[in-house]
This record gives C-alpha cells, structure tokens and sequence, in this order.
C-alpha cells in the first residue's frame, strides 16, 4: 500500500432553506432582541473611501419569476484594491469598509439592495490586473450549493476588456449577464438562475 | 473584523471541490431545485485573490447568550420548552488543521417543528421563549458549542406526505470566501433521514453519514443536557511552498 494522504472529504452543502432569514438576518424576519444588528446590513461609514455606489438586482427563477427568499453576500476590495482579510498582504486594507455585505432578497418584491463603494482593482494570479468587481453568493430555497458569479462595470470598457475571469467566457454573448447596468451611482445586477438569460456561476 | 489568533495568514489556493461529492444543482426530488438550477456548466477557475481571502469576525460581535439558543430569546427568568441538548464540534479543513476564529451561525424550528417565520403556517405552536437562531466563533483549536434545545421534524409541501428530519442548520466562514457553506446537522438514529428528498439530494451514503451528529455520551451532563458532535469540514488550501504569485508587486 502506499502512504495515506489522510484528507478528509469536505462537508457537504444543503440548501439554505425557506427560513434562511431566522439565522442570518434574524432582525429582518422579525426575531428581535437576539442581535443588536444583523450581520453585513451597513459595510460603509462616514470615513469610507471611494465613490459611493447602490448595488441592487433581483434573482431570478427558470420561469422567469423573482426568488423571493434568497440571501445574498458580497465580497469586494476597497477602493484602493484592497481586501479586508487576514489573508490580503499586499497592504492594509481601508478600516472603515468592510468588504463584506449580506441583504435577503425582498419578501415582497425580490430586490436586493447594497450601500457600497466601487471597488479597486486586484491583481489576477500571474499579476494582469483584473478589471473592478464585487463577488456575489446566492443561497435560497431549492439551491443546494450556494452559487458564486461576479458583478463588473459597464463604464470599465477597456478594464473588462483584458479581464482574465472574462476571457475564459467561451461563449460571447454570456459577458452581459456579469456586467451590470449603471443609472446615475445605481448599479442594477440581475441574476438569472436558469434559461435563455442564465448568469454565468463560477466554480471557484 | 480585526482580531484573529496569531497564526500565519494563509494564502494558498483551495482544493477544488468535489461537486460529485456535494448535491448537484438540480435534483428533481427537491421541486424547488427544478426552477431554480443553473443549467449551463459552471466556469472553472484556480482561485484568486477574490475568492482566497474573505471576512474574518472578531468576538466582539458576540453577545453573552449568542450560544445558548434555550435563553437568547426568553423571558427573563423562563426557557424554551424541549429536550434540552449540547451541540460541540471542530471546523477542520481538508487537511485536517483545525479552522480558528471563523464565524458559525445557527438557525431550527422548536420542539414541535415550528419555525418563527411570517411564512410559516404549519399548526404547531410557536414557543414564546423561541427564538431559533444562534451564533458561536471557534477557538484556538476550531472548537465550537451552543445549547439549544432538540428541533422536531416538521411537514413540508413537496410530495404528499414529506416530512423533513429534525435538523439544525448551520451556516460556516472559513477564512477564504471560497470556503464559505451552508449545510444541515442530523440526529444519529433519526429514521427520517433516509426518507427526506432534501437529504436524497445527496448522491453518495458516506456524504450523507457526514451530516449525521452521533449522540455524545461522555460530554452530555448528568441531570441537565445531552451532547450530539458534530465536526465540520472546509475546503483545504494548498500549502504556499511553490505558489507563483506575483500579485504581491
């Protein structure tokens, strides 16, 4: 026999669940007095750096309709291209950002909605910048395994443009459902989870 | 988001995941996952910067009852009603090295199977002492713990007569957002395990198994609670010893 590697296997994901809110956004579903506030809900202050920007969108189902119950997450560097990660050692990143967001997906209506700033840009693994982006997780009823996608920038044409993430996009027309659309500071990001429309998910 | 044990920072990729070992996007047995499965391939790509590093939370967050679920939302004086347990572990990654410092969240129904939720309607009655959600950081060592009380199983609208096990959820940071994962804790020798389509969304027995918490003897305190363990598994990173990274400028 050769050695053992003595890996062990990872555990594996369930779905969220329809009452996803009770534990991650207790405040939302209307458990108070638990948490003084929920987790992720506010990522700027008053001293955050960068241009201020709303982040919101809706998910959507394979029959076209919104996912009322989903929670999302986001992960973005600062505005000068930091993480705020133990793990980021290029620099400090800017203290009164956190990088991280969590907003559950409308009861009534299904959008989402982020206060944030426009992230830097980071490098990819062989140091090509890649262009500016905010990492999205989506978790609901009836997905087993969270889905990872990335929102870019319309405005950032030439940075999207030598994106190494977007170039492995095999088919074309599939770059403009990772792209969002910008009104003013408003970005709207709809993610589709299935058909004709379907956002590109990561495995990552 | 500061504080942290002094260990190094990890910088390495994540092993890939095994999706042939996780639940497969659509899983017909589980409606829900019909409409809302991604249809095309997954986009494949080594890890980067984006996906290696990720939230760290510090204690500071945490209120004195965050853990103990039986006391976090009742009455001052009073308790919520059932068979009062401990839920302990280790949040280990692939490797086996214990995971330090990340955040666990916790969410279940009450003794009866009935969750505090505005779009929950199932007849059995909320428990005014309830809450259902929890949150614990892991130590040193990844170990973690909370008290709660034990859920019940509870009806569900996807077959005729599905009924889902008693379950706890738990949702887990590792200290990469790669690692990030949402997953349900099961009851050693609950026979509703084998019959629930959400389990069954599982492919493989052993994957399953590791859900499964074994009852806790030795840590169940005489005349108060019993103990189920439950460890936990993230994805491992490569060690840094050959990584070409040239980010760092």
């Amino acid at each position: 026999m050769v050695q053992d590697l003595g890996y062990l296997k990872e555990t594996p994901s369930q779905t969220a669940g329809p009452y996803v809110h009770i534990g991650l956004t207790p405040n939302y579903s209307e458990i108070g007095g638990v948490y003084e506030t929920d987790l992720g809900s506010v990522m700027v202050n008053d001293k955050t750096l960068g241009e201020r920007i709303t982040v919101t969108g809706r998910v959507i189902d394979g029959a076209g309709a919104p996912v009322k119950d989903a929670v999302l997450e986001i992960w973005q560097a600062d505005s000068a291209g930091l993480y705020n990660s133990p793990s980021e050692l290029r620099g400090t990143a800017d203290p009164n950002f956190t990088g991280w967001g969590r907003c559950p997906t409308n009861s009534t209506d299904g959008v989402f909605r982020f206060e944030t700033i426009k992230p830097g840009r980071v490098p990819f693994k062989d140091g090509r910048k890649m262009a500016p982006h905010i990492t999205v997780w989506i978790v609901a009823r009836g997905i087993n395994i969270g889905l990872h996608t990335r929102m870019y920038f319309p405005e950032e044409t030439a940075a999207n443009a030598e994106d190494p993430l977007l170039a492995r996009i095999e088919h074309r027309d599939r770059l403009a459902t990772l792209i969002a659309a910008k009104e003013g500071s408003v970005y709207t990001f709809d993610i589709h989870l299935q058909g004709d429309k379907e956002t590109v998910f990561l495995d990552i | 988001m500061s504080d942290r044990s002094n260990s190094k920072p990890e910088t390495g990729a994540f092993f890939a995941r095994d999706r042939a070992w996780h639940p497969p996007a659509f899983a017909p047995g589980y409606k829900t996952s019909v409409l809302r499965s991604p249809q095309r391939a997954l986009l494949s790509l080594d890890g980067t910067i984006s996906e290696i590093t990720g939230p760290v939370f510090g204690h500071s967050i945490l209120n004195e009852l965050d853990n103990d679920l039986i006391h976090n939302f009742a009455k001052p004086g009073e308790s919520a009603i059932g068979e009062r347990i401990i839920v302990h572990g280790r949040v280990l990654d692939e490797r086996g090295r214990p995971v330090p410092g990340v955040l666990l969240e916790f969410w279940q129904a009450n003794a009866g199977g009935r969750y505090r939720h505005k779009k929950e309607t199932y007849l059995a009655a909320v428990d005014p002492n309830f809450g259902g959600c929890g949150r614990a950081i892991t130590d040193g060592e990844g170990g973690y713990a909370f008290r709660t009380i034990r859920p019940g199983a509870y009806p569900w609208p996807n077959g005729v007569n599905d009924w889902r096990p008693a379950h706890i959820h738990f949702s887990v940071f590792g200290h990469g957002f790669a690692q990030r994962l949402i997953t349900q804790m099961y009851f050693e020798g609950d026979p509703m395990i084998w019959k629930c389509p959400i389990v069954g969304t599982i492919p493989d027995k052993q994957a399953i198994e590791q859900l499964i918490a074994p009852l806790d003897w030795g840590n169940t305190i005489p005349m108060d609670a019993r103990a189920y363990k439950f460890d936990i598994v993230l994805r491992g990173r490569r060690s840094t010893l050959f990584e070409n990274r040239l980010e760092g400028n």
